[in-house]
C-alpha cells in the first residue's frame, strides 16, 4: 500500500536563548487507510511530531512529505491548500467558530476550499452529522452545545474534505470514558468506511491498544514500533 | 466571499463592540461633515455678500480721457472667450445734485438695465416704485433718498462738472446693502449717461461676473492677454479684497485642520479596536488557517470589518451631520425666520467625505490585517 504520510530524517530545534531540541531523526512512514496511535509521556515530543506531519509546524531538518507532496519546497499558501485538501484536524479542544452554527463550522474547510456549497456536499455533511449522532444539534450555534457534541462537530469537519489523513491530538481529552468509546468507535468506522488514514496522538495506552499500530515517543526518538 | 461572510459575524458576536464603533465612527463623521458643511457656507455667504453682487473682473480705460472707444469688438471677444456669466458695459461719470444750499457728489451710472441687473440684481432690490423706463427717469439709493427727502414721482436735478443740467423723475429707490453706493449713485440708462457727459458713443468700463469667482484673476489676465490693449485696464475683485481673501484662506485652513483631526481620531479608533479583535479571534484565524485559509482571505476579514464600518458609520454620520446642520440653522434663525446664514449643502463635499470616510475605516483595517498575517495556527493550538 502507498506511503500517504512519510518523515525522512526529520529533527526539530526550538530555537531560543537555549536551543531545544525536541525531535530527534525520526524516520516514519503511514500506508494508505492504515489506524496508528502515537504515545508518549507528555512532554515526548508527541505533539510536535503530529504538528510536523500537518505542516502546521516546520521540520528542522529533514523531509516530510504528504500524499506524495515534498513539503520542505511548498510555499504558505500551496501549504494551506495541501491542508485544506488532504488533512483532517481534530484538537483536544474542538476549536468550532462560536460565530457560525455545528452546520456551518463543518461546511467551513469546504469553503475555504474556495467552492460553493453544491448540494452533494450538504448531502455528506447530513451522513456525517448523521454518523457522529448530532443530526439533532446541527443547526445549533456552535457554542450551544454540548462538550461531546462540540467535539464530535468538530470531528465532522475534520472529515468533510474527505482527506486522506486525519490528525488527531488527543481528541478525547476532555471527554468522558462514553464519550470517548463512542468517538473511538466512529473514527474506526470512518477508516474502515472511507479508507481514511488516522493517526492519533494519546497518552492513553488503553485508547491505544484499540488501534493497528502503536509507535512510543520517548525524549523526541521512537523507542517502541508495534505493528499488529 | 467566505472572508466577507465571516467579516460579518465577527462584527455580529460583538454587538456592543461594533455598536459602539460603529457610533464613534458616525459621530465623527457628522461632526466632520457639520463643520464641513458649516464653514464652507459661512465661507460662501461672506464671499457672496461682499462680492456676489458686483463686478468681478472690470475693464476701465487707461488713457487720460478715461474712456473706451472700441468697446463693441472687446464685448465681442471677451464674450467669444466664454468666461462671463454676465456682462455689462456702462458710461458713468461724478456728478452733482443740490440739497438746500449745499451740492452734494453723485456718479451718475449710465448702462443697459437687463445687462447691469444681471451683475447688481437691482430689480430684486428696488424697494420703492419701479425702475426707469424712459430716458428722464432714474433710480435712487435709500441714503441719498434720505438725505434730499424726496419720494417717487419727484424732480431731480443733476448737475453735470461743466455746468449743464438735466431734470430728471425718480422712478424708484433701491438699497444694494452698501451705504456708500446708496448715498452715490443714481442709476439712469447709457445712452443717456453718454449724452450728458458728451461721451458721443464711448464707454467707461466693462464689468463682468465670472462662474467662479475665485479664478476672478486668472480669468482677468488672459482677458488682458487676448484683448492685448494698452489703453484699458483689467481688475479683479481679489486685487481688491485682500484682505477677505486672507480670512477665507485662514479659514479653509483651520477647517481642513479640523476634518483632518477628526478623520485621523476615527481612524486611530477603528484601528485600535480591530487590532483588539485580533487577538480576540486569534482562536477562530488559528482554526481557519489550520483548516487552510491563506493568509491573504484572513487579513481580508479584517479589512473587511474597517469597511463595514466604515460603511455603516459614514452613511449614519452624514445623516447626523445633515441633521444637525438643519437643527443649527432652524435654532440660530431669526425670529423672522431668516437663517443666520445661508446653508450651501454641497453634494461633492459630502461625496468626498463619505469617500474618505470609508476608505480610511478601510484602512483602518489594513493595521490588524497586518497583525493577523503574523498570526500562526501553531501558536494559537499550543496555548489551548
Amino acid at each position: 500500500m502507498a506511503n500517504v504520510v512519510e518523515l525522512r530524517d526529520v529533527d526539530k530545534i526550538y530555537r531560543g536563548v537555549v536551543d531545544t531540541q525536541v525531535l530527534f531523526g525520526i524516520n516514519l512512514s503511514f500506508d494508505e487507510g492504515s489506524f496508528s496511535a502515537i504515545v508518549g509521556e507528555s512532554g515526548s515530543g508527541k505533539s510536535t511530531l503530529l504538528n510536523i506531519i500537518g505542516t502546521l509546524d516546520k521540520a528542522s531538518k529533514g523531509e516530510v512529505s504528504i500524499a506524495g507532496n515534498t513539503t520542505n519546497y511548498l510555499s504558505k499558501d500551496q501549504l494551506a491548500e495541501l491542508r485544506n485538501r488532504t488533512i483532517g484536524f481534530v484538537f483536544q479542544f474542538h476549536y468550532l467558530l462560536p460565530e457560525f452554527t455545528a452546520m456551518e463550522n463543518v461546511l467551513m474547510p469546504h469553503l475555504i476550499g474556495g467552492k460553493d456549497p453544491a448540494r452533494s456536499i450538504a448531502e455528506r455533511a447530513d451522513d456525517l452529522f448523521d454518523i457522529l449522532g448530532i443530526a439533532r444539534v446541527k443547526n445549533n450555534p456552535a457554542n450551544k452545545m454540548s462538550g461531546g457534541e462540540q467535539q464530535r462537530t468538530a470531528i465532522a469537519r475534520a472529515l468533510i474534505n474527505n482527506p486522506k489523513v486525519v490528525l488527531a491530538d488527543e481528541p478525547t481529552g476532555n471527554l468522558d470514558s462514553g464519550n470517548t468509546a463512542t468517538i473511538y468507535r466512529i473514527f474506526r468506522e470512518i477508516n474502515e468506511k472511507y479508507g481514511t488514514t488516522f493517526l492519533i496522538v494519546t497518552h492513553d495506552r488503553r485508547i491505544a491498544e484499540e488501534t493497528d499500530r502503536i509507535i512510543e515517543i520517548k525524549d523526541g526518538r521512537i523507542v517502541v514500533d508495534i505493528k499488529k | 466571499m467566505l472572508s466577507l461572510k465571516i467579516a460579518v459575524r465577527f462584527l455580529r458576536s460583538g454587538k456592543t463592540q461594533t455598536t459602539l464603533i460603529v457610533l464613534g465612527m458616525a459621530i465623527a463623521v457628522s461632526i466632520q461633515v457639520f463643520v464641513g458643511l458649516l464653514l464652507d457656507s459661512l465661507q460662501k455667504s461672506l464671499v457672496n455678500e461682499t462680492i456676489g453682487s458686483s463686478p468681478q473682473v472690470t475693464i476701465t480705460s487707461a488713457t487720460d480721457i478715461g474712456t473706451i472707444r472700441d468697446w463693441g469688438a472687446m464685448v465681442e471677444t471677451i464674450e467669444g472667450l466664454g468666461y462671463a456669466r454676465a456682462l455689462s458695459v456702462e458710461a458713468s461719470a461724478t456728478a452733482f445734485v443740490r440739497d438746500g444750499n449745499a451740492d452734494l457728489p453723485v456718479l451718475l451710472r449710465g448702462f443697459n438695465f437687463e445687462n447691469a441687473d444681471a451683475i447688481y440684481s437691482i430689480s430684486g432690490r428696488i424697494y420703492e416704485g419701479r425702475r426707469q423706463e424712459s430716458r428722464r427717469e432714474v433710480l435712487v439709493g435709500r441714503e441719498l433718498r434720505e438725505e434730499l427727502e424726496t419720494d417717487v414721482g419727484d424732480r431731480l436735478a443733476v448737475f453735470t462738472p461743466d455746468g449743464s443740467v438735466t431734470i430728471f423723475t425718480i422712478s424708484g429707490f433701491y438699497d444694494l446693502g452698501v451705504a456708500s453706493i446708496n448715498k452715490t449713485w443714481i442709476i439712469t440708462d447709457l445712452r443717456t449717461a453718454q449724452q450728458i457727459f458728451g461721451f458721443d458713443r464711448r464707454i467707461t468700463s466693462i464689468e463682468m461676473t465670472v462662474d467662479d469667482v475665485f479664478q476672478a484673476d486668472v480669468i482677468a489676465h488672459r482677458i488682458e492677454q487676448v484683448l492685448h490693449d494698452e489703453d484699458i485696464t483689467v481688475e479683479n475683485w481679489k486685487e481688491q479684497n485682500e484682505d477677505l481673501l486672507g480670512a477665507l484662506d485662514g479659514q479653509q485652513t483651520s477647517s481642513t485642520v479640523i476634518q483632518v483631526v477628526i478623520i485621523l481620531s476615527v481612524v486611530i479608533a477603528i484601528a485600535s479596536v480591530l487590532a483588539i479583535s485580533v487577538l480576540q479571534k486569534s482562536r477562530q484565524i488559528g482554526i481557519l488557517k489550520a483548516m487552510g485559509i491563506k493568509d491573504r482571505s484572513a487579513s481580508l476579514i479584517f479589512i473587511y470589518q474597517g469597511l463595514l464600518i466604515g460603511l455603516v458609520g459614514s452613511v449614519a454620520g452624514i445623516t447626523l451631520g445633515l441633521g444637525l446642520l438643519y437643527a443649527f440653522s432652524t435654532f440660530t434663525a431669526d425670529p423672522d425666520g431668516t437663517a443666520l446664514i445661508n446653508l450651501y449643502v454641497e453634494f461633492d463635499f459630502i461625496l468626498r467625505s463619505w469617500l474618505v470616510a470609508v476608505l480610511a475605516s478601510m484602512l483602518a483595517g489594513l493595521i490588524p490585517a497586518r497583525k493577523s498575517l503574523r498570526l500562526n495556527p501553531i501558536d494559537v493550538i499550543r496555548e489551548g
